[in-house]
């Protein structure tokens, strides 16, 4: 009896162990064409991290089919980039920094060339991820999140914060509700609480809040809700005992309904409070439906709604059921975001095509495709991105590319635009990125790369 | 047949004492050992170093800190990430603010400063046992998990919380390549299974068994609970603050106080549940369970061509992983360790078992 028992024993252990020596051989093979690029086949590998379970998974779910849906686009309407067809493998990291790392290393070298760009939607993982591409030379794409400081191109080689960073979204909230009580000076002795995450995507706008602060003298109350956000009992107490006459909600997942329901049962109004764009979707106000009328998001470029590329995306997928995701989602806050961040990966390929040449390229060419990126009005109308966002041109010191974002409100049943677009301050948040970045730079002991060489260097 | 130790006589009390007293025992560590520095680097790729291995490696030392404290001491603890936090931010804090400093001596305080911490959230347990001491525990893993998120001293004013230092030197060798990272862990965890296995034989050990086993008995015998218990909770946290230093240094490279949350607590409190509870070895296998498996799981379908969907994987991987810890606890409810003792038993009367 207890023999049979060590056997069956025996005979799992040796089970693991094929298993174990099944996965190394595995990854041996995967490196293996890595090295023979130029022979392989004609395809460039994009890597997705994505999180489809978890706490997080009502919004990662979305924004993960929009990427997918826009890759198998390119292949299904376009026959590819440049006739190099597109490939993909999705890796869930469930937004946790140390899974993340794994489906990193899991996916950066394979197919022929290599993990094309990464883009982790999480800014803990931007974090830990910042110096490994840099050391294996892979671009980060953080559009809308990630360290606001990666804007300096020089500083943050491999980071593209694309269109926009936490600071933008700050910048351009505090102008938005000085121009709403009529003039920045208007805001002295005003009182604006932060509802933030605890954690680093949270805590980011808050040196900018506080550079304004100086400013024009509001008070700010900063306000952290730990993770993951279902409990926030306490925070809204001080809000009802300090009515603060702003709210900004730094918000993900299921946080933002949260707060949203808190805001209805301490009944302050809704329409003084701003969302940044991870709390201006539909996951985040659909929990509190027509409640939620009047809650103010910030859309970093696009909101909801379709366009043309949406049309396309439905014509060639799912009409043929090829779609990643349901019908209706498409259209969505996060699944525009989803596209979008496929489509400025794509156009970095394409941008580095013209130099390269149409065949598979590195993670190091598409850098230079992306630090190259210039995306106007002609183009993105061509590519169906009319009315979604704004041109869009980076450059080596500026790996941001644009600082425009609108406001969106949300009347029940819909999200709609109720501002003009605004510019975020570069002359206020230019210095804090080169000296958030210089400290960085000292930190890691790294040198500052010269921008002016590299030009003339060619 | 070949696992016998007839006519291996000791001959001096050395001899008798000494850590492997089985002359295969010794030749099978040396062998691993030699394999683990020398073949190991050959065989393994990046992916496997970064993803596996390294991260195996550096809660094998935490979770054997842990194993000290629960299986040889019998105080239960929920706060072993927080201990690890109190590591990682030391050695960031000393790495930045003395600069120039041995990174050898960096892990070293990381681990005295966790060891006082320890010292400070262990004085309950000499009032109060079991899963009283369990609620006291976590009050630390909760204390600590504020600490670094709301001091900012700790995170060097870092607008995000998020810390990253730069890549480790040694004596100008700069351990940034996945091979050297595991050769600098390994080196670690050697020498800390060696300290760890030897303390637990000397009288310290046997101190903090007699309590585990029975405290009132063992004051009686004359061991000193406040000592013994003390003892263990600083033993304990060194291990976890030396770990926690590398889990951030090495195998991070940045990370906020989420890193070392609650759920990695209970991840260390499974791995010497599921591995053995008081065994080193224990700690070995219960961090490989921990640590591996999830991840050979979640890449299974892939390797073997089954098409799913990403959310599937992830799904089924919980609940496979769930399955086998149940699994493993009822086939042998004292670990993984316990099982592979079952199987030497078994080999020394191989093939003529009684």
């Amino acid at each position: 009896m207890r023999l049979a028992t060590f056997k069956a024993i025996a005979a799992a252990v040796s089970v693991v162990a094929a298993l174990g020596s099944g996965a190394a051989i595995a990854q041996d093979k995967g490196k293996a064409p890595a090295k023979a690029a130029a022979a392989g086949p004609m395809e460039q590998f994009f890597p997705l991290l994505v999180y489809r379970t978890g706490a997080y998974a009502p919004n990662g779910v979305p924004f993960a089919n929009g990427y997918a849906d826009y890759l198998k686009l390119m292949n299904a309407r376009d026959g590819g980039i440049g006739g190099v067809k597109v490939t993909y493998e999705e890796c869930e990291t469930g937004y946790a920094t140390d899974r993340g790392v794994e489906c990193y290393e899991r996916l950066k070298g394979k197919g022929p060339t290599g993990g094309t760009v990464f883009q982790p939607l999480s800014t803990g993982i931007t974090f830990a991820l910042t110096d490994k591409t840099a050391t294996d030379r892979i671009p980060l794409i953080t559009a809308g999140y990630g360290r606001a400081d990666s804007v300096d191109g020089e500083a943050f080689p491999f980071n593209f914060p694309l269109m926009g960073t936490y600071w933008d979204a700050a910048d351009i909230l505090v102008q938005h509700v000085g121009k709403r009580e009529g003039g920045l000076d208007k805001l002295r002795g005003k009182k604006i609480a932060l509802v933030y995450h605890d954690s680093p995507f949270g805590k980011e706008p808050i040196a900018l809040l506080q550079e304004r602060a100086k400013m024009h003298g509001y008070d700010l109350l900063l306000l952290p809700v730990t993770h993951p956000g279902v409990e926030q009992k306490a925070t809204w107490l001080q809000i009802r005992q300090q009515r603060p006459d702003y709210v900004f909600l730094w918000g993900w997942g299921v946080m933002n309904s949260t707060a949203l329901k808190e805001a209805v049962a301490t009944g302050y109004p809704r329409d003084k409070m701003y969302g940044v764009w991870w709390a201006a979707a539909e996951p985040d106000v659909l929990p509190v439906g027509a409640d939620a009328k009047g809650y103010h998001g910030l859309a970093l470029q696009h909101g909801a709604g379709r366009a043309k590329v949406h049309e396309d995306i439905l014509k060639f997928l799912h009409d043929k059921n090829q779609g990643t995701g349901p019908k209706d989602e498409v259209g969505t806050v996060l699944y525009t975001r989803g596209m979008i961040s496929a489509m400025l990966g794509v156009e970095g390929v394409r941008r580095a095509q013209e130099r390269y040449g149409k065949k598979p390229l590195t993670g190091e060419q598409v850098r230079w495709g992306l630090e190259n990126l210039a995306l106007d009005q002609k183009k993105l109308d061509a590519m169906g991105f009319a009315g979604v966002m704004r041109p869009i041109s980076t450059s080596c010191k500026d790996h941001g590319g644009a600082h425009y974002a609108r406001l969106h409100t949300w009347d029940g049943t819909k999200w709609s635009f109720t501002s003009d677009w605004y510019e975020a301050d570069q002359q206020i948040i230019r210095p804090m990125i080169t000296k958030s970045a210089n400290a960085y730079l000292a930190e890691k002991k790294l040198p500052r790369r010269d921008c002016a060489k590299e030009l003339t260097g060619g | 047949m070949l696992y016998r130790e007839n006519g291996q006589f000791k001959t001096t009390y050395r001899s008798d004492q000494q850590l492997l007293p089985i002359t295969q025992d010794r030749f099978f560590v040396w062998a691993v050992v030699a394999l683990a520095f020398l073949l190991v680097p050959m065989l393994a790729s990046d992916y496997l170093f970064r993803a596996l291995i390294v991260p195996f490696l550096i809660l094998t030392i935490a979770a054997i800190g842990l194993n000290i404290l629960v299986g040889y001491c019998g105080q239960i603890s929920l706060g072993h990430a927080a201990f690890m936090a109190v590591g990682a931010y030391a050695a960031y804090n000393l790495v930045i603010r003395v600069p120039g400093l041995n990174f050898l001596i960096v892990l070293v305080a990381a681990g005295l400063v966790a060891a006082l911490v320890g010292i400070l959230f262990g004085v309950p347990s000499l009032r109060i046992k079991g899963l009283y001491l369990a609620v006291a525990t976590l009050a630390a893993q909760f204390f600590i998990d504020w600490t670094f998120a709301r001091v900012k001293w700790f995170t060097n004013y870092s607008s995000s919380g998020s810390v990253s230092p730069a890549d480790v030197t040694l004596f100008g060798w700069t351990i940034d390549q996945p091979v050297e990272k595991y050769w600098f862990v390994l080196g670690v965890l050697v020498a800390m299974t060696l300290l760890a296995k030897n303390l637990v034989r000397s009288h310290i050990g046997r101190s903090w068994m007699a309590i585990r086993d029975m405290d009132v008995a063992a004051s009686v015998i004359g061991i000193r609970p406040l000592h013994a218990k003390l003892s263990a909770f600083a033993v304990s946290s060194f291990f976890a603050g030396v770990a926690g230093a590398l889990w951030g240094f090495v195998h991070l490279g940045a990370w906020e106080p989420l890193a070392f949350n609650i759920t990695l607590s209970f991840n260390l409190l499974f791995m010497i549940i599921i591995g053995g509870m008081g065994s080193i070895l224990g700690s070995y296998f219960g961090a490989a369970f921990i640590v591996v498996l999830p991840l050979v799981l979640n890449q299974l379908p892939n390797l073997l061509g089954i098409p799913m969907s990403t959310a599937m994987i992830s799904h089924l991987e919980f609940i496979i992983f769930g399955a086998l810890i149940v699994f493993f606890l009822i086939a042998e409810p004292h670990g993984l360790a316990r099982l592979w003792a079952i199987g030497k038993e078994k080999l020394r009367l191989w093939p003529f078992p009684h």
